[in-house]
This record gives C-alpha cells, sequence and structure tokens, in this order.
C-alpha cells in the first residue's frame, strides 16, 4: 500500500522527447512503471524508446487515447505553467512538476486555476514520487529504497535520497517517499501528505524532511500534535543558514526573521516529533 | 534581484505613479549641476542596495547647488554597511504634510500577493509590524483577477486617507500593482508615499525586488542588476549556474542539490567546524562546473580543506570521480580534499580518488569529521 502512485498509476510524460524526459522515462519504465503515454507538441504520432511509448501532441488526445491518470513534467521553466494549464484541462487528477525555476507569480496563477479544477499538484522543483516495488514517478532513483512500513515526505532532493539510503542501510523500507518541492508555492504540502500517511494502513510511521523558509513547518507540527497517531521523525536543514540569502531552494530564505531551522525544530519537539542532528540517525530515533 | 531606489521610481514612473524631479550622479559635480537644473531645495541620497541609509547619514538635504556639491562629495565618500557608494540621486525636495507606506509582496502562506498600506509611513514596515500591527491594512490579491478597483478603496478607507485623495491613490494602487505584476517582482515598495503641503500625492521612496526565475522575459530589468553590489564570486557562480554563498568558516563544501548543501553545512558544524560557504553544484557534476565550483572555493582565503558530498543515485560515481579528477588536474588546489562520493559504481569513484591522493569518506558522518580533522 502507498500513497498517491501506485501500480495503478498510468502515467503521461510531459516533455518526452527532450533529454531529461526521455532519460527519465526510461529509468522509470525500467522501475515497471506504467508509463502509458508522453507529449511534446509536434511530435504526436512517433514512438520513443523502441516503441515502447506513444508521443502525443496534446495532453488531451493522450488522455483519450491512454486512459493516463497522472502526468509527470519535465519541459523547462517557461513552458511548465502551460503544460500544468494542459493537464488540469485534459481532467488530469494528479500532476506532479519536476521542473525547477518556475516564476513565482506564475506559480501563484497556476495553483489558483488547479485549485478551481481540484486537481493535486506534487512539486513544482520537486524529485517526484516513489513507492518502491510499485511506481517511481519523477527522477528518484529507485535502487536506493525497499518496500516497507515508512512514509517520507520531503522539501528537497538529493537529501532526500540521502534519507531513504540511510533507511536502507538500517534495512528499513518506505511506503511512498514524497518530494513536495523547495519552491515557496508549491502544490501538495506537509499537512496534505501527513494526513494521506495517517489514513495509509500500511504506513506505521513517518519521516518529514524541512528546511530554512516559510512557516510550513511549523504548521505541520500543530498537525501532528491534533491529528497524528503515527510516530513521525524529522531532519531540518539549514541550522547554518545566514538570513536573508536564498540557500539554493527559491523557498529556502530566512525572511524577517521567520523560517529559521531553530523555530521549527522547536514547533516540531514541542509536537512530540524528534528530530534527528544529521539524516544518518534517522533510522535509529525510528526504531 | 534588487533594483536600486532609482531603478525602481523610474519604473514606477512609467505605470503613473508620481515621483519627484530628479536624476542620477556619480560625481559631485554632476549632482550640483542637477541642483542648479531642478532649482531650490534638493534631497541627496546614495544608492546602495541596503536599508537604512538615512540612519547613517546618506540621506541629506541641501539648500543650495553649492552645499549638494558639498554633501555629494561627502556620500560619495561613504561606506554603508560595507558597499561603497557610487551614486547618489538628487531629487527636488517635497513639503512633507503626511507619510504613508504602499507595498505589495508575495504572502508565501496564503500563496498570493498582498497589497499592505500604513498611515505610519517612513519607518520600516517590519517595524511597524512589530509595534503596531493593527496599523497596517492588509487586501489580498487573486491572482487571476488582479486589483480591483474596490481593494484600493478599502485601503485607502483603511488608512483614513482623506476622500479627496482617493481617486489619485487609486491611481497609484493600479500602477504599483501594474509594475509588480508585469516586471515579475516579489517586492514593490513605496515608503514614503507622501501628502505635500500642495495636496499631491508623490512616491518619494522606491524598493523593488524582482524573481530571479522570470528575468528570462525581462532583458530590460536583468540589464539593470548591478554586480557591483554583489559579492564577486557569487556573480561568477551564477556565470557557471551554481548557487553560491559566501560564509565566514573554513571548510569549503560542494555538494549536489541545495538541501544536501545545506545539511552538509549543518553537519560540518556539528562537528566543531564552520562551513566557508553553501555551494549547490546541480545535477550533473561534469568536469566544467566542478573546476569552476573548486576555483571560486578557492578564492576564499580563509578555506583550510574542502569537503566534496555528492549523492549521485543513479549517476555513475566514476564517471563523477572522473569530472573531479579533471577539474583537480586543471585548478590544482593545495589543500586537503574529502570526498564522499554515494551511487552507481561507488567503490570504484573512492579508488580513483584515493589513488589520487584524496581522503575518501563513506558516510556523511565519516566526510564531515574528516574535514574536520583536516583543518586542525
Amino acid at each position: 500500500m502507498s500513497i498517491l502512485v501506485d501500480k495503478n498509476t498510468r502515467l503521461l510524460v510531459q516533455g518526452i522527447t527532450g533529454n531529461e524526459g526521455l532519460f527519465h522515462t526510461q529509468q522509470m519504465l525500467a522501475y515497471c512503471t506504467k508509463v502509458v503515454a508522453g507529449t511534446s507538441p509536434g511530435k504526436g504520432g512517433e514512438w520513443v524508446l523502441d516503441g515502447k511509448v506513444p508521443v502525443f501532441d496534446s495532453v488531451r488526445a493522450a488522455v483519450e487515447a491512454t486512459g493516463a491518470n497522472t502526468s509527470v513534467i519535465f519541459v523547462p521553466a517557461r513552458f511548465a505553467p502551460d503544460a500544468m494549464y494542459e493537464s488540469a484541462d485534459a481532467g488530469i487528477p494528479l500532476i506532479v512538476c519536476i521542473t525547477e525555476g518556475i516564476p513565482v507569480q506564475d506559480m501563484m496563477r497556476v495553483r489558483e486555476y488547479l485549485d478551481q479544477k481540484q486537481v493535486r499538484l506534487v512539486g513544482p522543483n520537486c524529485p517526484g514520487l516513489l513507492t518502491p516495488g510499485e511506481a517511481k514517478v519523477g527522477i528518484i532513483p529507485g535502487n536506493i529504497s525497499i518496500p516497507g512500513d515508512v512514509g517520507v515526505v520531503s522539501r528537497s532532493g538529493t537529501l532526500t535520497y540521502e534519507v531513504l539510503y540511510a533507511l536502507m542501510q538500517q534495512k528499513m523500507g518506505v511506503t511512498t517517499c514524497v518530494g513536495i518541492g523547495g519552491d515557496p508555492i508549491n502544490g501538495t504540502n506537509f499537512i496534505d501528505c501527513l494526513d494521506m500517511f495517517e489514513n495509509d494502513p500500511h504506513t506505521e510511521k513517518v519521516v518529514l524532511i524541512g528546511e530554512i523558509g516559510g512557516t510550513d513547518e511549523e504548521k505541520a507540527a500543530m498537525f501532528i500534535a491534533k491529528n497524528m497517531t503515527k510516530p513521525v521523525v524529522s531532519f531540518i536543514a539549514g541550522q547554518t543558514a545566514p538570513p536573508g540569502k536564498r540557500m539554493g531552494h527559491a523557498g529556502a530564505i530566512i525572511e524577517g526573521g521567520a523560517g529559521t531551522a531553530a523555530d521549527k525544530i522547536k514547533a516540531l519537539e514541542a509536537s512530540g516529533v524528534r528530530v534527528a542532528k544529521h539524516p544518518e540517525e534517522i533510522p535509529f530515533l525510528i526504531k | 534581484m534588487k533594483l536600486h531606489e532609482y531603478q525602481s521610481k523610474q519604473l514606477f514612473a512609467r505605470y503613473g505613479i508620481p515621483i519627484p524631479k530628479g536624476r542620477v550622479a556619480t560625481t559631485a559635480t554632476e549632482a550640483r549641476q542637477i541642483a542648479e537644473e531642478l532649482g531650490g531645495r534638493v534631497v541627496i541620497k546614495s544608492q546602495v542596495l541596503v536599508g537604512g541609509r538615512g540612519k547613517v547619514g546618506g540621506i541629506r538635504l541641501a539648500k543650495s547647488p553649492k552645499e549638494t556639491e558639498e554633501v555629494a562629495t561627502q556620500i560619495l565618500a561613504m561606506e554603508i554597511k560595507g558597499l561603497p557608494v557610487r551614486k547618489v540621486l538628487v531629487d527636488e525636495a517635497a513639503n512633507i504634510e503626511q507619510e504613508i507606506y504602499l507595498g505589495i509582496t508575495n504572502d508565501r502562506a496564503a500563496r498570493r500577493p498582498v497589497m499592505m498600506a500604513s498611515a505610519a509611513g517612513g519607518v520600516e514596515i517590519e517595524e511597524v509590524a512589530r509595534t503596531t500591527p493593527e496599523k497596517i491594512i492588509k487586501v489580498h490579491i487573486d491572482p487571476l483577477l488582479g486589483l480591483r478597483d474596490f481593494q484600493a478603496r478599502d485601503i485607502a478607507l483603511g488608512i483614513d486617507l482623506p476622500r479627496d485623495h482617493w481617486k489619485l491613490f487609486g491611481s497609484i494602487a493600479s500602477g504599483l500593482w501594474k509594475a509588480y505584476s508585469n516586471n515579475d517582482a516579489t517586492l514593490a515598495e513605496i515608503n514614503p508615499l507622501v501628502i505635500t503641503k500642495e495636496k499631491q500625492l508623490v512616491a518619494l521612496d522606491g524598493k523593488m525586488l524582482v524573481d530571479d526565475c522570470a528575468l528570462f522575459r525581462h532583458a530590460d530589468l536583468a540589464e539593470m542588476r548591478d554586480v557591483d553590489e554583489e559579492v564577486a564570486a557569487e556573480t561568477e557562480a551564477r556565470k557557471y549556474g551554481l548557487s553560491y554563498i559566501k560564509l565566514e568558516g573554513q571548510i569549503g563544501c560542494m555538494v549536489n542539490g541545495a538541501g544536501l548543501a545545506m545539511t552538509t553545512m549543518d553537519i560540518v558544524k556539528l562537528f566543531g567546524g564552520e562551513p566557508a560557504n553553501f555551494l549547490d553544484i546541480g545535477g550533473g557534476a561534469g568536469a566544467d562546473k566542478v573546476a569552476a565550483a573548486l576555483r571560486i572555493i578557492l578564492s576564499d582565503p580563509n578555506v583550510k580543506a574542502i569537503l566534496f558530498n555528492i549523492f549521485g543515485g543513479i549517476t555513475r560515481c566514476d564517471e563523477v570521480a572522473k569530472g573531479i579528477l579533471s577539474a583537480f588536474a586543471e585548478v590544482k588546489p593545495k589543500l586537503p580534499m574529502v570526498v564522499r562520493l554515494v551511487g552507481t559504481n561507488a567503490g570504484l569513484g573512492r579508488q580513483l580518488l584515493a589513488d589520487a591522493n584524496m581522503i575518501t569518506a563513506d558516510t556523511l558522518v565519516d566526510a564531515a569529521q574528516k574535514a574536520v580533522a583536516a583543518t586542525k
């Protein structure tokens, strides 16, 4: 069992003929994810990867022909908002946007539109999702995690891999790992994932990876105190980050004294969450 | 990206917002000429990209062209919060009756732009928010609709603006919204917006922050970037698509991914070291990028050791190791290097690096401890 993606996921790849799109489609197929279609305007009718995946000009055409129910986006930042609007318009209920560097005002409009259509978005600027043994939607390496009972949610990319790897080293597996992305305006947030993990019968414990910037970790802490029966372990990156500087991720910035790692750790600990000093400590705190 | 006051105000003027007459000068003689053209009292304002200029004497009045020249000479010799003053704005002075704050920024939690106003203008809005938050009126703007006229009226009402100013205030609010949305700003602020004794509304000061991610569609704004105001290494890093922030410690960090880069800094500190920088080399640690990153880290004389943390995942670590080796051959760093690689063929990659006399590490903890030990 899992959340959001599993063996019933019928995946559409937007931007399938680009370098990134093609490479990761190959990886997702190798993980036995059901990649049913791709889009690339102007290349409809072609097939990629030795005839394994058909390419369509539009999302609408791809959905009609293949029944795709999830989309993953690999198109460049300037075209990504349009790709999200297109998928939402074609009735895709779950969009995963890997693209980094989408202007924040675009994201505010996209999020508003997707909310109106009741479409779930994961990302942008995220590594996607991995349900070990079932489906890989995005770029999380498949070889660093095994099936198990830990739910993982994170704002980061390679830091998430680090945590999955540390869990695997201790023979601990994962139900689903969700990378919610490092942008200030994103789709699915911590609380959405915590709620889903709480209601997923196979998830027994949850790991939450946060970082400086915004107040989502503090809100998650309040949610945990009120609504979670399953234990949560956390790690917060950026304890040494200086204020006022954007630490790589668009959303990772301490503004006006808000968004510090110390505040987040304090809020989480007050809600009974065990906060690891470093990622490799996480497996030992869950046991 | 931050815009200077004069750049922000020129932009505001394009959207119909009244600004004082004035121009930028780089020399005191030029400042004097501007004062002569304007006639009457002028205000001389240092143009540096930091706040609190007024408090340190970076904004001053002058009554004559001669005094303007004297004041400009002094201000142009100043350094404000470490930044040398290279330009001054010479504006005609206003007869101020009241100062108002008006700004738009992104409200991250609400996922919408928010227009804020306060009758207590002229001081930093953060200060007002701390001491008298009830004096700030906030109106969230639907990103698909934009600012509506009634919202501007609500704000005018909220700050008790006299009715005879509503019409002009409405057009200024609408102009500020356009300046913000048409230029992908993350902040557009007029502080103060003044009511003059002549009953005019004028934007005396302006501040704009522009979303770096959106510069691809604003070539005109991208050209306004003042690289003189940035740490040189940070400008250099941007050229190579690297994200670099200089810190004060001794251990240079080179990491793939922003979250992991912050974590690497944190763990260095946890084991008794101090990180010298944040550096995210992004995906694909090719030789060119690694070489550029190395040069940038080595440009900081405080650095005593370099910690290289690459979580490759599906990337082949022997390829990454070869990239690192060719970058090292080019840059020839003489400092101790601690390298941690995880991913496909990690053992092979580590062997290649160990053969080249680099210290290799298995875990994050191991890497941090070895890097800290190397600086002792």
